[in-house]
């Protein structure tokens, strides 16, 4: 075993561990708190004082965004019928209406045609909405369209652009899963937090792009290599001493849960629950054939490629790329050889957490937001991706990503109902565990 | 001296709220998975909304409340057995990444909009629909009644009547566990948690008892939901992915394999976040930390611990170092 060859004391104190652990959690997120602060203020500025209702004991709220696929759409009456209620309210500046009801019961939200700007159409009856229970918030869709928005997208096209979407997803899910699979492949481990490093990407993205006004570029660039550092730390700080405490995988798959959780919070206690924007002004939209992107997911793609390439090749090619292999596959016969497993699964740390920073960054770019637990949506993609592929095995995750991407985007275009997009990929993650459990390229081998 | 009562009776009425006892079920559920068997089930959450959907639709539809209590149970049957066959054969951590998307998979499914009908998608149905029948179970009668801080309505939404109701269950649920864990059956399950090859060379059939142990937790966690959604309403996404983890939280303080560390665990839990909450709220003052964060500031200390008493004392409060089930 690597232990070993190593010098070091084997027992660290507890109190190496612990202030270890502490500074590993709060570095990162530390890097948050100045900015995230700097935009309180500014974002209450530029929007208008609504009406803001707030349910009490006795009341709720209906409230909702009147919005087109283009943008919202302020000045309209919208009328409210219900028990005990007839009354006209007029969205606000930024699309937005809230009304107090009182009582229980279904409601219905017509809205006033003539108070529409030109060229945007509303639905043709009222929007009908029940009111459960008293002290909540309602939220009230009514649908508006410009009258050239066109639903009638032929299927191939559809199905094109689904695809497409698909590969985007792909890629970045890939850019998160060869690192998750790098790690679990050198140290057994099942990172349950890395989703949380994903997030961290996105929100570092919105600290220093939008909040601190860095170029893009330089953002980015600044944003892997926070995220790298982060990685680095961790597995100065955390891992490695815990892999000399001889804790087993079991016990450190829980602190990678714990992590998670405390990271979670750690977000929303820094930007709170809202979902935050890397870059504030509108993404231009390019269209070609049957498709339409924005510049920011072709350059995601790109971007996404070229890293996954680069990775590839250092696996394959380089020394280092090989050293890690050997620690993946055989930790013990590596260390023998007289490779140096702690500086690999080092690398292997820091690459990873850059490499899921990268990829939650442009993923934020890319969906347009990010949110506390948008790497907790994505979690188990990333772990479907890497089981599919065969755990532990980098080009696995890669070819895994792309097919969990392709899944989740194009299942709805062949007729999967869009809320089962997910469930269709966790689906697919049970049935290979079911039939082939190492995966597409994992080596068959017992595994219970 | 008012902020220490204030924050004392805030976690005597988290320590004995009906949820509490429901998530004390659920985590006696998992100790017969992890703790006795050692299987990592990272979906308890999904057992618990199973469960409930199970029972609140059944009642909803018109089923007595036994048989809605059993259709809950069974639909957990079912579930542990389609998880079942494909992972107990495989190593731990396949269970793991298996069940927690399979429970994230029902939560989807329930929060689907095509099933608004059924489920109430993401609204989830509201408990007025299916609580009628439990709560006329209720000889308290009306009017309310006070002991110490603590001061509900005999019967009511939220009362004493499935709070009594809620706590004798987890009584009851701990009592079994401590006979089946002390039955022959419950050592072969140690048996097993310690190392799987000796008790099959001893001629058990592993596979079938492994089974077993994630049907009986598994129906744990059902039950748990049920009285998890008797006071509130069964909303999809309040049994997610997070509350999975508070409840290998509450497991891991209180101790695995232990019979009364999953209670004391899922208490301490409840209790010691409203006392971080109150504490942080009562002492720090708002511009350092703002009531909103107060209550984000508990959950990373609830993050950090998992991941200290995991590392410092896996065996929890209550547990036995050498029955610890991380042990392969």
């Amino acid at each position: 075993m690597p232990e070993c060859v190593s010098t070091t004391p084997r027992r660290m104190s507890a109190t190496t561990v612990l202030v270890g652990l502490l500074l590993g959690l709060i570095a990162p997120l530390v890097a948050l708190t100045a900015p995230a602060y700097a935009n309180e203020s500014n974002a209450s500025d530029d929007l208008p004082a609504t009406a803001v209702c707030l349910p009490t004991p006795d009341s709720a709220c209906l409230i909702g965004t009147l919005r087109t696929e283009v943008g919202t759409v302020p000045g309209v009456d919208l009328l409210v019928t219900g028990p005990g209620t007839d009354e006209t309210v007029t969205t606000a500046q930024d699309g937005k209406w809230s009304l107090t009801v009182t009582e229980t019961g279904d409601y219905e939200v017509t809205i006033v045609p003539e108070g529409l700007p030109d060229g945007v159409e509303g639905p043709a009856g009222p929007v009908k909405v029940s009111v459960a229970s008293l002290g909540g918030l309602q939220a009230v869709t009514v649908p508006v369209r410009t009258a050239d928005y066109s639903t009638e997208v032929s299927n191939i096209d559809y199905l094109a652009q689904s695809a497409l979407s698909g590969l985007r997803l792909g890629l970045l899910l890939a850019l998160a899963s060869v690192g998750l699979s790098l790690i679990y492949g050198t140290t057994g481990l099942s990172n349950f937090a890395h989703a949380e490093q994903v997030t961290l990407g996105g929100m570092l993205g919105y600290g220093l792009v939008n909040v601190a006004g860095l170029p893009l570029l330089v953002g980015g660039a600044l944003v892997v290599a926070l995220c790298a550092g982060s990685g680095w730390l961790q597995d100065r700080v955390m891992w490695q001493p815990l892999r000399r405490r001889n804790l087993n995988l079991t016990q450190l798959l829980i602190v990678t849960i714990g992590l998670s959780l405390a990271m979670q919070y750690g977000f929303q206690y820094f930007v709170g629950a809202r979902t935050v924007r890397v870059v504030q002004d509108n993404p231009e939209v390019v269209s070609f054939g049957p498709f339409t992107l924005t510049l920011q997911s072709i350059a995601a793609m790109i971007i996404s490629i070229v890293v996954l390439a680069a990775v590839g090749f250092a696996l394959l090619r380089t020394r280092i790329g090989r050293a890690t292999r050997a620690v993946a596959d055989n930790r013990a016969l590596a260390a023998a050889s007289g490779i140096d497993v702690d500086k690999v699964i080092r690398l292997v740390w820091t690459v990873s957490a850059g490499l899921a920073g990268l990829g939650g960054l442009m993923y934020a770019l890319v969906v347009n937001g990010i949110k506390w637990d948008s790497g907790l949506q994505i979690l188990l993609l990333l772990f479907a991706a890497v089981t599919l592929g065969g755990l532990g095995t980098a080009f696995g995750a890669l070819v895994g990503a792309l097919v969990i991407g392709m899944v989740v985007e194009v299942s709805p275009a062949l007729g999967m109902p869009g809320d089962f997009k997910y469930a269709t990929a966790l689906l697919i993650l049970v049935l290979v565990l079911l039939v082939r459990p190492q995966g597409i390229l994992g080596r068959a081998q017992r595994v219970g | 001296m008012d902020i220490w009562i204030n924050i004392l009776s805030g976690m005597l009425r988290e320590a004995v709220s009906p949820q509490t006892a429901a998530v004390a079920i659920a985590v006696i559920g998992l100790n017969v998975h992890f703790g006795f068997t050692g299987l990592l089930n990272m979906g308890q959450a999904g057992f618990m909304l199973l469960g409930a959907y199970g029972f609140a639709i059944s009642i909803i539809n018109g089923a007595p409340l036994i048989v809605a209590v059993l259709i809950g149970l069974a639909a957990s049957v079912v579930f542990s057995i389609i998880l079942g066959i494909p992972t107990l054969k495989l190593r731990g951590d396949y269970l793991a990444i298996v069940t927690i998307s399979a429970a994230e998979i029902i939560r989807f499914v329930g929060r689907s909009s095509l099933l608004t009908d059924v489920t109430g998608a993401a609204q989830g149905l509201p408990g007025s629909e299916y609580r009628d029948q439990f709560t006329d179970l209720s000889f308290f009668g009306d009017g309310s009644t006070s002991i110490g801080p603590l001061t509900y309505q005999d019967t009511g939404v939220s009362g004493w009547w499935v709070r009594a109701v809620a706590w004798t269950l987890v009584f009851i649920c701990a009592a079994g566990i401590y006979f089946l864990a002390r039955s022959p059956w419950g050592r072969v399950l140690k048996g097993i948690r310690e190392d799987e090859d000796a008790v099959r060379s001893l001629g058990k059939n592993v596979y079938l008892i492994k089974m077993q142990a994630l049907i009986i937790g598994g129906a744990l966690g059902a039950l748990a939901g049920m009285i998890y959604v008797l006071p509130a309403s069964v909303q999809p996404d309040a049994m997610s992915k997070t509350l999975t983890f508070f409840i290998w939280t509450a497991l891991l303080l209180g101790g695995a394999a232990s019979i009364f560390g999953p209670v004391l665990g899922t208490i301490l839990f409840f209790a010691i976040r409203v006392f971080v909450k109150g504490t942080a709220g009562a002492y720090i003052p708002d511009p350092i930390m703002s009531t909103q964060q107060t209550e984000q500031f508990s959950w990373v200390v609830v993050g950090v611990s998992l991941m200290l008493i995991v590392i410092f004392r896996p065996q929890g409060i209550l547990g036995n170092k050498k029955e610890l089930a991380f042990n392969a």
